[in-house]
């Protein structure tokens, strides 16, 4: 005899969590850069491969987290939101592990060390960007709340804020960038001119984590604007 | 009518049995907003589940009975062979039961309820003759079929949007749900009783003038909000600054509500389904008894209670393991929606129960379910599922006709 009862099959898988542990994992992939750009400096390079090493082991787990999302994500689905904000949200945090991954390869396949001058205002670049990071995963993370109040009122109120900041965070790692970039520029001639601009490349993928932050936050905005 | 005690045995028998697959099965599709919520363990479920079907089917399951006993079939082309009904009508009680037993081996999602129809309307369109169905009353029923999810559909949907808006969209969310969870307590009560009132209780020997009826309604959904309300009291008030817990303790307040709400959607359940086991028998007892094919009496209480007690021994001999799976497979309903979904399918359910429709309590359940999702409730429905519970009485109908046609012909054969 049945003994499931028809009914609870109707209920498809949620994304909220299956989105804020890829979140989780993107955002942990990401925080790991401080610690390898500090090994660098330290020319501590056997350090910074086994942090690499982490780094590439969260992204792969962050993949592993996206496609299973993406097949427990059939188009029958009826949600709240609609199903392409989801799917844009998990490209975009994973886009954010990405990155992290590229920065590290770059750093680590060329052992690139930046120049002693800026390596205090890269690693303020650097965390201003995490913070952004940080914020979107808060935001991600207030999801859950937002399914059960209904995506209105107090609680949207408060993701409103909440992607406000992220915005103002976003803006202050830019001011960074191009203070950042300018003193680079001052340095360049001293520099070997092929590491100049993997430098300048180095800075602009740093640059990308914040930006891309950004952009989560946006989807989550639309996710509640439907 | 010599073989008069031998057929009203068959058909409490087969009636017993009908009503033992309905609370195995199907109770189990009935309870699941309220035991996936988990705002009441499985046991508190099973006990609600056994007191509130049977008083639904005692109470309240005339009026579908009566439709099904005498509103599908026109009797009076049989005034001269009253055998011929009660072949009929025994094939149909067993021809629904050998395709539930079928569609729950494979797992299909059947409804009991278009199964009989379709065994009752097969038999007489079939094997007496074409206008031997009275096709009015066969197009409302299934016309209601198409409109009670539908309606149920649009209550969740302006319940849980009425929560939404009155309750989760405020800064504090629970000290609205203090405030307003008692009126949906207040709602529930009055407007089971009134309609159970309204409807009529002479079968148990209670006739109520409307005045009464308004006043008794008054009275239970009162009582019932004065009891709801204390057990909302004892869970402690939180600051909105805590807000990890804060909607946590909304849900709580909402899991009282559940409670309500899952005693109305058992009563619901119970008056419109027992018909689909003792309807039947009904017409049965009542052609073997006066030999007349009329059926002027009332439907007599002791086969609407047989139902019910097949129903609650179906329930625990079998349907509380059914139940206890629903209660863990579904993860995605909180007490909220869980209230607005159930709610709304047995108001749905109880209304046609009053006007004498039988419809299926599951497609009830999904209409409001999905009402709910549409309201932006629930994180994920899968259409294609839903979409396979609708259409399947599309062949459920045509086979529950089949098969009761083959077992009225062998009847007539062997028995006629």
């Amino acid at each position: 005899m049945n003994t499931s009862g028809y009914i609870s099959r109707i209920f498809g898988t949620s994304p909220v969590r299956p989105l804020q542990k890829h979140m989780d994992k993107a955002a942990k992939c990401a925080h790991k850069l401080p610690k390898l750009i500090r090994a660098s400096y330290q020319d501590d390079w056997q350090k910074a491969v086994s942090v690499r090493e982490k780094i590439v082991l969260l992204e792969h787990a962050a993949d592993n987290l996206k496609r299973d999302l993406r097949l427990n994500l059939p188009k029958s689905l009826l949600m709240p939101v609609s199903r392409s904000d989801v799917l844009e949200m998990l490209s975009r945090q994973d886009r954010i592990a990405n990155r992290t991954k590229d920065i590290s390869g770059l750093i680590i396949g060329r052992r690139i060390v930046i120049p002693e001058p800026i390596q205090k205002a890269y690693l303020e670049f650097l965390d201003s960007n995490l913070d952004a990071v940080t914020q979107a995963r808060r935001s991600v993370h207030e999801l859950d709340k937002l399914y059960e109040s209904g995506f209105r009122g107090a609680e949207a109120d408060l993701v409103m804020q909440m992607t406000d900041e992220l915005g103002r965070l976003e803006d202050q790692s830019d001011e960074l960038q191009i203070k950042l970039r300018a003193n680079l520029f001052a340095l360049e001639r001293d520099l070997h001119a092929v590491d100049v601009i993997f430098l300048y490349k180095i800075i602009d993928r740093t640059g990308d984590l914040g930006d891309i932050a950004q952009r989560v936050g946006s989807r989550l905005l639309m996710m509640i604007a439907r | 009518m010599e073989l008069a005690i031998f057929y009203i045995i068959l058909a409490a028998l087969f009636a017993l049995f009908m009503a033992w697959g309905i609370g195995a099965n199907d109770v189990a599709n009935a309870m699941a907003p309220s035991v996936g919520s988990k705002a009441i363990t499985i046991k508190q479920a099973i006990i609600i589940a056994a007191i509130f079907e049977f008083a639904g089917a005692v109470l309240a399951g005339g009026g579908v009975t009566s439709t099904i006993r005498r509103g599908i079939v026109d009797a009076s082309l049989l005034s001269g062979q009253p055998e011929l009904l009660i072949f009929g009508m025994l094939s149909a009680l067993l021809a629904a039961g050998v395709w539930l037993l079928i569609a729950s081996r494979f797992g299909w999602p059947v409804s009991t309820t278009h199964t009989i129809i379709g065994a009752v309307v097969g038999f007489a369109a079939i094997g007496i003759g074409f206008s031997a169905v009275q096709w009015p009353q066969v197009g409302r029923i299934a016309m209601s079929w198409i409109v009670s999810p539908v309606i149920a559909g649009v209550i969740a949907w302006v319940l849980f949007m009425s929560v939404q808006w009155l309750i989760l969209h405020r800064d504090n969310p629970l000290k609205y749900a203090r405030r307003y969870v008692p009126m949906y307590m207040f709602l529930a009560g009055f407007f089971m009783t009134w309609v159970t009132v309204d409807k009529g209780l002479a079968h148990v020997g209670l006739d109520f003038t409307t005045l009464q009826a308004n006043l008794l309604a008054l009275l239970i959904g009162g009582v019932v909000t004065a009891i709801g309300t204390l057990f909302v009291l004892r869970i402690p008030y939180q600051e909105p600054e805590k807000r990890d817990f804060h909607f946590v303790t909304v849900e709580r307040i909402f899991g009282v509500l559940m409670v309500i709400t899952a005693c109305c959607m058992a009563f619901a359940h119970g008056s419109n389904d027992v018909a689909n086991a003792v309807g039947p028998a009904a017409a049965v007892v009542s052609v073997a008894l006066s030999g007349d094919v009329t059926q002027d009496a009332i439907v007599p209480i002791w086969i609407l209670i047989l139902g019910g007690i097949g129903i609650v021994v179906g329930l625990a001999t079998y349907g509380h393991r059914v139940i206890a799976t629903v209660g863990q497979n579904i993860t995605a309903l909180t007490p909220s929606r869980g209230f607005a979904a159930g709610l709304a399918a047995a108001a749905t359910i109880v209304m046609a129960s009053g006007t004498g429709l039988p419809i299926s309590t599951t497609h009830t359940v999904v209409g409001a379910i999905l009402g709910v999702g549409l309201a932006r409730g629930i994180a994920a429905i899968n259409l294609r599922v839903v979409g396979s519970i609708f259409m399947s009485w599309i062949i459920t109908v045509p086979a529950g006709a089949g098969l009761s046609v083959v077992f009225f012909l062998l009847m007539r054969t062997l028995l006629g």
